[in-house]
């Protein structure tokens, strides 16, 4: 077998028992991107200097038997957490030379685990989409078929962990960006609890939502991930001060008796049969091992794509003022052509920013405007309350909620670009679980009848992805789906 | 009450001011970086205070402990939960595009401070405190056809203390001001230096003819960057808006700029250009709830609080409410007096020479009692000097002069316990006295001899003492003090003069 097809606990077996060098991997990772990166465009930089020099180092590490959980271990890192001296663009022209002095949190942690940086993935630009079609710089294929969008914002990372481009991957989710594309690219996509992961450096599109997480080829490196990258930081303080549990420990403990939640809400009419077919096979499966199926109701989901639009858009549209020409990044020359600042300011942030960014600008600047904050923001807030109490009166009658990760397979590339409602509407399915704050997976359950992935989602109580990672391992152990790779 | 007179109609006055107070923290109030201030540009910042992709902020819990403080000390309501919020709007020395701020749920609310105006107490009322970032600075001179941002300043703490609108003139604006200012150093949280912009003041001012209830519409007037300006800008600003009533114009909403130099507000923006900053809740920090049991350890760490320790200064030492509340004004000047008074000194004479000598040597060098030279008991000692009656209050300001202005000798022995430095002063005091002559004559044959010199010198007066004139008793003293250059005993010539003219 290949290296570059191994996950992480595998991975750390080979090296461990020096079997194979952190050279050989890196060598085989990097040797499998030469050979299909051209088709799939997962990474929008390859930090190949730096990665050799540290899986030179973990190699040391391992030699000497003080290897830590990924010493050698190449993942590849969403483009929107900071990494210290290596470029991080957001897949925006307005960072495209921006290299941060400093590194986030959860790479920091990596670090200290010895984890190689095989390179940054491209996303929608700021995280804003479901495609990466919006991407500053070029759109990533679906390793499944390369007409196809691999999924967003996290398309990347999704594509680079599907085309065995990396062992795992780390992606960022604000309203679905680690889960839609996992689901279409036929990987693990975990978002955990807000606040479980430190946010420090990764670069905020809606700091109340977004949530960093991991895409892995399984459950277990997810677990392997989630215990290294979970935990209180003081460098963010919406980071949680609670205890982290060792997420490995109870993979493979059975699920019988568990119930599991089928929101009806979440099977509507008109639903991609294909997608229910194999949603609904899978929770028979589940049923099958003892889980118990439970009907429920959330009662405010046909809310939250509207309440999410509000909320996303108000706090990206300020936390996107800080791109402005003056200290760092792209500035439209000199005074941007014009005569004064504020031409400097329009001309940097009209040239920087692709179309959604700028879209999504103007909602949010709009919907925090005087006169109109109360029917949008603080409605919106409203109904994100709402919303929250669906899923707390949920959770007092079942374990975990499964759904449909997306609603449709991965799309055509250009699909759905000219109808932005129609590309919003592919988080319909996990919207709900940002607002909520609750943790969320998509796993591998099942394929179309053209060969496209389709996922499940797996919904938790708040800080508790212990009970969605040990469902998703059962089902895994019990189904094949997620041993399945694209032929490229 | 004050009021604008004009031929037809009395007008007052409604004033409410927002000051902002740096806050005296060692570090910013989202970063770990210094305040200090007047550093090279751009020297104390991080990632964080210049608002990089991707960082976070972490509230300086000094910051927030500075603002309960300055609540409890101004008769606040602290909030248990409390909340920041973002301010958008762009300007190249604001980094992040929002200052963070608060905005719906301030962490103060609900309090008032006392002033006097013409002997009578005033409550004005604190509307809110609430706690800020501040921004940077854009530098235009010596940059060319550029301008530099220095992000220094950027992040240090501000509180943003807004007054009801219950001021009524500039006078009570200014003792407002005043006021404020001494609470705020007293509580050690802001130095109060207006020129140095660590404390710096906006004023909404209206007019009304006296007797109406409704509020006229009001201009806000920014730049007060000086205590002798709050009083200037406010009274032409009143100035300005009867003027425009009275020639029957409107007062419009705006935003007016105060210019020093020339001594008059000038229009900025209007209501059309006001900023729509929309604030929204900072989603980057969480929301602030605070123990009521820190609060009560804030409360009882407060210091004894100006308008208690003056009551305290009269009640106890007999002061006059004026010099109580001067004595007070000030922290170091109080605890110098306490000091000295504790030292043994009696506190009308300690008062006395605070009040004269001591600020007269201070203003003269622009220091202020922190910076004093002098301690206590060098004053303690010279007061003990002239109760002996070992010099007069002449050789004493000149041996207190020599103090202050020679303070290596002082200093010499400032830190010994107090009988060494008895002894030691003592030996020095001396030799001052010695060497500028100063040494008292209480020698009765000297002292006599010159008052016989001048009785005979002045027969009119002695005839005119001897009628019942008894207050020329002080134009004999002062001309045998003059004859004798100052050295006489001052009880004993008193004596001798009495003897001699009855």
């Amino acid at each position: 077998m290949e290296l570059y097809r191994l996950n992480i606990s595998e991975a750390r077996k080979l090296l461990d028992k020096k079997e194979v060098s952190a050279k050989e991997l890196l060598d085989s990772i990097y040797r499998r991107i030469d050979a299909v990166e051209d088709k799939v465009k997962a990474y929008v930089t390859l930090s190949k200097e730096k990665a050799y020099e540290m899986a030179d180092a973990s190699q040391g590490k391992i030699s000497s038997g003080e290897a830590s959980s990924l010493s050698g271990i190449p993942l590849a890192i969403k483009d929107n957490m900071c990494t210290k001296g290596i470029r991080t663009t957001c897949s925006s022209k307005i960072l495209e030379n921006f290299i941060p002095p400093y590194e986030s949190t959860v790479t920091s942690k990596l670090g200290e685990q010895g984890y190689v940086l095989s390179g940054k993935t491209n996303l929608d630009e700021f995280a804003m989409g479901s495609s990466t079609e919006n991407s500053g710089f070029f759109t990533t294929k679906n390793p499944w078929d390369l007409e196809r969008i691999p999924g967003g914002s996290s398309g990347g990372s999704a594509a680079a962990v599907a085309a065995d481009e990396c062992i795992a991957a780390l992606g960022s989710d604000t309203g679905g960006s680690i889960r839609q594309p996992a689901s279409l690219c036929g990987v693990v996509g975990l978002k955990p609890t807000y606040g479980r992961v430190s946010r420090f450096g990764l670069v905020a599109f809606a700091s109340s939502l977004d949530q960093i997480g991991t895409i892995t080829k399984n459950v277990r490196d997810s677990a392997i991930l989630m215990n290294i990258i979970s935990g209180k930081d003081p460098l963010d303080s919406t980071s949680a001060s609670v205890v982290v549990p060792d997420f490995t420990k109870n993979l493979g403990r059975e699920i019988k008796g568990l119930k599991i939640g089928i929101p009806r809400e979440y099977f509507i009419e008109g639903m991609d049969k294909e997608i229910e077919a194999a949603v609904k096979t899978s929770i028979r499966q589940l049923e099958s091992l003892g889980a118990i199926p439970v009907e429920i109701s959330l009662p405010h989901s046909e809310y939250a794509v509207a309440t999410y639009y509000v909320l996303a858009t108000s706090e990206a549209s300020s936390n996107l003022a800080r791109y402005d020409g003056v200290k760092y990044g792209f500035r439209a020359s000199a005074l941007g052509g014009g005569k004064d600042l504020l031409d400097m300011y329009m001309n940097t942030r009209a040239q920087g920013f692709g179309a959604e960014v700028k879209r999504r600008i103007m909602l949010g600047t709009f919907t925090l405007s005087s006169g109109y904050y109360d029917a949008y923001y603080k409605k919106g807030q409203q109904a994100r309350t709402l919303i929250k109490q669906d899923f707390e009166t949920a959770f007092k009658q079942v374990d975990v909620i499964v759904t449909p990760t997306s609603p449709t397979a991965a799309f055509k590339i250009g699909e759905k670009t000219s109808d932005p409602l129609q590309m919003y509407l592919s988080d319909i399915f996990t919207i709900s679980v940002n607002l909520a704050g609750v943790p969320g997976i998509s796993i591998p359950c099942g394929f179309t009848s053209n060969n496209l992935p389709v996922g499940l989602q797996i919904i938790g109580k708040h800080f508790d992805e212990e009970t969605i990672l040990k469902v998703s391992y059962a089902y895994e152990q019990a189904t094949e789906w997620h041993m399945r790779r694209p032929k490229l | 009450m004050a009021y604008e007179e004009t031929k037809t109609v009395k007008y007052e006055a409604v004033i409410g001011l927002e000051v902002h107070a740096q806050m005296l923290t060692n570090t910013k109030i989202f970063c770990g970086c210094s305040t200090r201030f007047g550093s090279e540009p751009n020297t104390q910042t991080c990632p964080v205070c210049i608002g990089m992709p991707g960082v976070l902020p972490v509230l300086n819990k000094k910051a927030l402990e500075f603002a309960i403080r300055s609540g409890l000390a101004t008769n606040c309501k602290i909030s248990n939960y409390s909340r920041f919020a973002r301010k958008n709007y762009f300007y190249p020395d604001l980094p992040k595009g929002y200052q963070i701020s608060q905005y719906e749920l301030p962490i103060c609310e609900h309090g008032f401070i006392e002033i006097v105006i013409d002997g009578e107490i005033k409550r004005i009322g604190i509307t809110r405190i609430h706690m800020e970032e501040d921004a940077g600075k854009n530098i235009h001179e010596g940059a060319g056809n550029y301008s530099f941002v220095d992000l220094n300043r950027t992040g240090v703490p501000l509180m943003e203390i807004v007054s009801e609108a219950d001021i009524r003139s500039p006078k009570e604006a200014a003792e407002y001001m005043k006021k404020l200012r001494t609470i705020l150093r007293y509580l050690g949280v802001c130095d109060g230096n207006m020129e140095q912009g660590s404390l710096r003041c906006d004023a909404n001012v209206s007019i009304r003819p006296i007797g109406q209830k409704e509020l006229g519409t009001r201009a806000e007037v920014k730049n007060i960057n000086s205590f002798k300006f709050v009083e200037k800008a406010l009274e032409y600003e009143i100035k300005r808006q009867v003027k425009v009533i009275e020639e029957g114009g409107k007062i419009i909403q705006e935003t007016r700029l105060w210019d020093s130099d020339r001594g008059i507000t000038e229009s900025m923006r209007g209501k059309e250009e006001a900023h729509d900053y929309r604030y929204f809740p900072e989603p980057d920090l969480v929301p602030i709830t605070v123990e009521q049991k820190w609060i009560d350890e804030i409360k009882s760490s407060l210091p004894e609080l100006p308008d208690i320790k003056r009551e305290r200064f009269v009640s106890e030492f007999g002061l006059p409410e004026y010099d109580a509340d001067l004595l007070t004004s000030e922290k170091s000047t109080a605890e110098w007096f306490e000091k000295a008074v504790k030292r043994g000194g009696d506190p009308k004479l300690v008062c006395n020479w605070i009040k004269g000598e001591i600020m007269r040597l201070l203003n003269t060098d622009g220091k202020t009692m922190d910076e004093c030279p002098l301690k206590p008991y060098h004053l303690v000692f010279i007061l003990n000097l002239m109760r002996d009656t070992k010099i007069n209050a002449n050789a004493a300001k000149i041996v207190l002069e020599d103090m202050y202005k020679n303070p290596a000798t002082i200093y010499g022995y400032a830190n010994l316990e107090l009988p060494v430095f008895e002894v030691e002063a003592e030996a020095h005091v001396e030799k001052i006295i010695k060497e500028k002559g100063l040494v008292q004559v209480s020698d009765e044959g000297a002292i006599e001899k010159a008052v016989d010199e001048i009785i005979a010198k002045n027969p009119k007066e002695v005839e005119r003492y001897k009628a019942g004139d008894e207050k020329l008793l002080g134009f004999f003293v002062g001309q045998v003090m003059k004859a004798m250059k100052g050295k006489a005993n001052p009880q004993m010539l008193n004596e001798i003069l009495k003897k001699k003219l009855s």
